[in-house]
């Protein structure tokens, strides 16, 4: 067991657990994104960062990812660690304004204006679908393509994967677009956008072939234009 | 890994053709058995013998390998010196890093583009040249760098580049190799931390000669080479066979010297050396093999 100081408690965690976990475990609220229980952490949205250490040599990490130390100190609410917080959100909201989750994280932190200029991305690249995919769905249809400004997600040479399951996880977990499909259950829909397109681009034979999920759902590109 | 390229009587024209020729690519899986990390180094192979990373060759190596082919395209489409697409003839990279920047390279790939009426990363129609850009060579103090078919050439200015088009289009390779027939001593240094690699302390052919730590099969030692160039003249502490291929390491730093170029002879990889004076000095990495160019300013 591994003891360490979190707002000043101490707490007992397993070895390997990581400091989120341990917050958690307290009862200590840390806002996620990337993270997603019974996925293996990956850092990449930093909304999670908590402060560590004392004096000069305190600095921030994401929880989600730093294994708890023995000894360590830790602060979940400290005001660098919301400053860093709400200029994270502040920057996430940028990109990605239209994502629901997104807009309550942000709201949730108080976040009233927005300084910079909206990119409308369809993608934050936190990884999610990537790690539902392979670690979920055992299934690796899509992955992370590129670098830097290119990098992407989808499926290699953006054509059908043939072992995509067509489960929808991938959808299901994403931040950003949060369109379930559920064309072939339209009651349902949440999305359904195929299926009041004029003609109906998609007919139910072919929607097995389309693979919506992964290139760009055509509902969606057609409100973009 | 040895080529029988007699086996392969029309590699040309399946490059020509562009199709994959699956044999070759089982084969350069297979000499890559078992290494560990090995995915990139079967690309490099690939794509030294295709030019680029044709889509079918990316399903075999997945196949042959158990690496999913979500993680082999990202791989492929991480790396600058990947290329999905067919290149041309000769390859042009342009090195537009800050060093690079500051000393003028937009202007030289701007004449370049101009030239060619291409645009960086794209390909002529007659499939001679494609031009791309590359972000720091690691030779910063000659630049701007312009990097020609693995021929480094350094402090380009926008007036050289017809010449260096010129240049290109009749091989430096066959140019280089006739015009310097006389013999002449090199200084030269490591391209990664810039030391000298000429030794007093050991003398061959009369001269200091140039120490490098080589390393093949778990062994590591010196080499030294005979600083004249034309020589080739060496003395080493371990043998090592004919024919194998081995790793150049820099003495001082411990650095391995890479090339993006192999041989033109035997297809091992190239061994580059800073020339003092400004050049660059591309030996052989295998054994036996005498094949060599010098890029000088
Ligand atoms: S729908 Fe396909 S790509 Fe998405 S998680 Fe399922 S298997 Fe993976
Ligand atoms: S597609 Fe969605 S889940 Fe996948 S990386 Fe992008 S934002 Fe995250
Ligand atoms: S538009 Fe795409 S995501 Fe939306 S319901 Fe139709 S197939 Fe599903
Ligand atoms: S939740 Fe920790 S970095 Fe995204
Ligand atoms: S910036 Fe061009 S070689 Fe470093």
């Amino acid at each position: 067991m591994i003891t360490l100081k979190i707002n000043g408690l101490n707490v007992s965690v397993e070895k390997g657990s990581t400091l989120l976990e341990a917050a958690r475990f307290l009862g200590f609220p840390i806002p996620t994104l990337c993270h997603m229980d019974g996925l293996s952490p990956y850092g990449a949205c930093r909304l999670c960062v908590v402060e560590i250490g004392e004096g000069p040599k305190a600095k921030l990490v994401s929880s989600c990812t730093y294994p708890a130390e023995e000894g360590l100190t830790v602060r979940t609410a400290s005001e660098r660690v919301l400053r860093a917080r709400k200029m994270i959100l502040e920057l996430l909201l940028a990109s990605c304004p239209q994502s629901k989750i997104i807009q309550d994280l942000a709201s949730a932190h108080g976040i009233r204006r927005q300084r910079f200029k909206q990119e409308h991305e369809d993608c934050i690249l936190c990884g999610l679908c990537v790690r539902m995919c392979e670690e979920q769905m055992m299934a690796k249809a899509i992955g992370f393509r590129g670098r830097g400004e290119k990098r992407s997600i989808g499926t290699p040479f953006d054509i059908k994967s043939d072992v995509c399951r067509l489960c929808g996880g991938c959808i299901y977990v994403c931040p950003a677009c949060q369109l379930r499909c559920t064309y072939t259950e339209p009651e349902k829909a949440i999305c359904g956008g195929c299926a009041n397109l004029s003609p109906p681009c998609v007919d139910k034979e072919q929607f097995n072939d389309m693979m919506c999920y992964m290139s760009p759902c055509v509902a969606c590109e057609i409100k973009k234009d | 890994m040895i080529r029988d390229t007699a086996a392969l009587p029309n590699e040309e024209d399946v490059c020509l053709q562009e199709s994959v020729d699956s044999k070759a690519i089982l084969r350069i899986i297979e000499s890559h058995n078992g290494e560990l990390g090995g995915l990139i180094a079967i690309l490099e192979e690939i794509q030294a013998e295709y030019g680029y990373l044709p889509e079918k060759s990316l399903r075999i190596v997945s196949d042959k390998t158990g690496c999913s082919m979500v993680d082999v395209y990202g791989v492929a489409t991480f790396y600058r010196s990947f290329s999905l697409k067919p290149r041309g003839k000769h390859l042009i990279l342009v090195c537009l890093g800050t060093a690079c920047h500051v000393r003028g390279a937009p202007r030289v790939i701007e004449e370049f583009e101009r030239q060619l009426g291409i645009k960086a990363g794209q390909t002529t129609e007659d499939k001679e040249f494609t031009l791309d850009t590359v972000n720091c060579l690691g030779a910063c103090a000659l630049g701007p760098v312009v990097v020609i078919d693995g021929h480094y050439f350094s402090k380009v200015r926008k007036s050289r580049v017809s010449q260096l088009l010129e240049g290109a289009q009749n091989g430096f390779g066959k140019l280089q190799i006739e015009k310097d027939k006389r013999i002449f001593p090199l200084h030269v240094s490591c391209p990664h931390c810039n030391r000298s690699l000429n030794d007093e302390t050991f003398t061959i052919d009369g001269q200091p000669s140039i120490r490098v730590t080589i390393s093949s099969d778990h062994k590591q030692g010196w080499l030294r080479l005979s600083c004249l160039y034309g020589s080739y003249n060496f003395a080493s502490e371990f043998d090592v066979s004919t024919e194998t291929a081995v790793s150049f390491l820099c003495p001082h730093c411990g650095v391995e010297f890479t090339s993006t170029l192999d041989c033109s002879v035997c297809a091992a990889p190239m061994v580059p050396m800073l020339v003092d004076g400004g050049g660059i000095v591309q030996i052989c990495s295998r054994r036996g093999c005498k094949n060599h160019m010098l890029d000088l300013i």
